[in-house]
């Protein structure tokens, strides 16, 4: 389980802005008028796939996902989730947040619990936490605040928290965001372990190519706004990859890097 | 004790023994009289008579008696009302204007209303050191809600909590670390608003106790009751400032 289909889906806003982002882009520009974020988007994500999306920042990858997720609603169009309709958030999807989503007044041990609080029997409410936080590494942590870790053991705290409940679809908004270079190459393996061990459907937002590149099944690119999809990679390359050695790969970085308007970065 | 701990300890101690040296020597040369204008002595002489003969307790307890009384009632009244208010926007708009102007009328001006409501008696100070806490709690808790990280919000739909857990498993913890300063501050308005009210209504209390040596052109007892108030609030603060050692209270504050 974990298949989404999006159809048609559209967005637009309201310009709340008295003035335009740019000052000498305001052709066009007035206060209260629509602007279309997301336009027609037709996709399908196959059961327990890691897709990544990428695209230019500000062009509605965040408003995409935060409408499946049903944070958010569309204009127009649908998205189903297993067929269903989604009309709200669920604990089926869960979403992980670019910024530390761990309830600060709660320890690592009850952040984990937190989807699990109606579980009758207590033995097995703890059993799995125990499992969960052991997954992510965070094992001797239990009864620490999340203050207390650093941000790739928050983000692995975060992510213990999402799996524990054992959801059918994982979103993830940039979660790897300031997290130092080391950290964020580690946190690419883990979520890589994780969906290989768990199989759950995972979006994946980034705006860094390579890690986009070194994680999904299957690398989607939105064009600027508003976002239409300008590119469908299928990756079928074993877990780890290498950049540098896989040819084709190499290939599909520079054409991804050139559909995102840079040329000479390489 | 370290060399950390000793020096915590006696610089405020240093320092009250500097406003103490100042006092004896202001209470010399000031050129008032002995009964205008006592010394410390003078003072301590006072402060041992009305240790011994039990008076300075009563009049605290029944100070204290009125101002946890009365801020018991604020507390258990304003935070569930702020966090109501804080998270219902209409309400906010419908009950902002009412609260910002109740809350600048002083609660001193209640005293002719609170004496003919509540009478003679602990009811109508209770009433007044009410008033005192309830609308800055009020306040800081709509503030404190309104300031949540809209991010809690989502966690708690993501998870699907029912109303009820957004209120007891989210806005409460979250607002704990901007309410402790706020309770801080009522109850030391508490503490200020005590004494003057009984300076009114009733026949105890240190506020009374300030009046009536007063009367008695008793200064010494006067300064003596000033001394007791201000060692008190620094009791009350100290507890309430207990509160911000649970880590899951403090956590706002790192």
């Amino acid at each position: 389980m974990g298949n989404i289909v999006i159809k048609d889906l559209c967005k637009e806003f309201i310009e709340r802005r008295s003035e335009p982002r740019l000052a000498n882009s305001g052709d066009g520009f007035r206060r209260g008028q629509t602007v279309p974020v997301l336009q027609h988007i037709d996709l399908e994500f196959r059961d327990g796939e890691l897709v990544c999306i990428l695209g230019p920042s500000g062009c509605g990858k965040t408003t995409l996902i935060r409408i499946i997720a049903g944070f958010d609603k569309g204009t127009s169009g649908t998205v189903l989730i297993d067929g269903k309709e989604v009309d709200g958030p669920s604990s089926d999807h869960i979403f992980v947040f670019q910024h530390n989503g761990l309830l600060p007044w709660l320890t690592v041990w009850n952040n984990v619990g937190l989807g699990l609080r109606n579980m009758e029997r207590p033995e097995e409410k703890a059993e799995l936490i125990q499992e969960y936080i052991d997954a992510v590494n965070l094992t001797g942590f239990e009864r620490h605040y999340p203050h207390e870790l650093s941000g790739g053991m928050q983000r692995r705290a975060e992510l213990a928290r999402a799996l524990v409940v054992n959801p059918e679809v994982l979103f993830m908004d940039e979660p790897f965001a300031g997290l130092d270079f080391l950290t964020r190459l580690k946190m690419r393996e883990e979520v890589v372990n994780m969906h290989q061990l768990f199989r759950k459907t995972v979006i994946f937002i980034t705006h860094d190519i390579d890690e986009a590149l070194v994680m999904a099944d299957r690398v989607i690119l939105f064009t600027d706004r508003p976002a239409r999809v300008k590119a469908d990679h299928k990756l079928e390359f074993p877990h780890p990859r290498d950049l540098q050695c896989e040819v084709e790969l190499e290939e599909l970085r520079k054409d991804v890097y050139s559909a995102l308007g840079v040329h000479y970065a390489l | 004790m370290n060399l950390e701990g000793a020096k915590r300890f006696l610089g405020p101690f240093a320092i009250f023994l500097a406003l103490l040296a100042l006092w004896g020597l202001a209470a010399q040369y000031a050129g008032w009289s002995e009964s205008a204008f006592p010394g410390p002595r003078a003072a301590a002489v006072g402060m041992w008579e009305l240790v011994a003969s039990g008076t300075l307790l009563k009049h605290s307890v029944a100070s204290l008696f009125r101002v946890t009384t009365g801020f018991y009632l604020a507390v258990v009244f304003a935070i569930p009302l702020g966090m109501i208010l804080g998270w219902w926007k209409m309400g906010q708009v419908m009950f902002n204007s009412l609260i910002q102007f109740l809350r600048p009328i002083s609660p001193l001006a209640w005293i002719p209303l609170a004496m003919l409501w509540f009478g003679i008696g602990d009811k109508p100070a209770i009433f007044l050191i009410f008033l005192s806490s309830f609308f800055p709690l009020l306040v800081s808790t709509i503030t404190a809600v309104r300031r949540i990280d809209p991010l809690f919000f989502q966690v708690a739909a993501n998870f699907s909590f029912s109303k009820l857990e957004t209120i007891s498993k989210i806005i409460f913890p979250a607002i704990l670390p901007s309410i402790l300063p706020a309770l801080r501050i009522s109850l030391g308005i508490a503490w200020l608003v005590v004494v003057a009210a009984e300076m009114i209504a009733v026949k105890s209390g240190l506020g009374y106790l300030i009046l009536d040596s007063r009367n008695a052109l008793r200064m010494d007892y006067v300064l003596d009751a000033m001394i007791a108030i201000g060692l008190i609030g620094i009791c009350l603060d100290r507890v309430i400032r207990l509160l911000n050692r649970i880590k899951s209270v403090s956590w706002g504050t790192k």
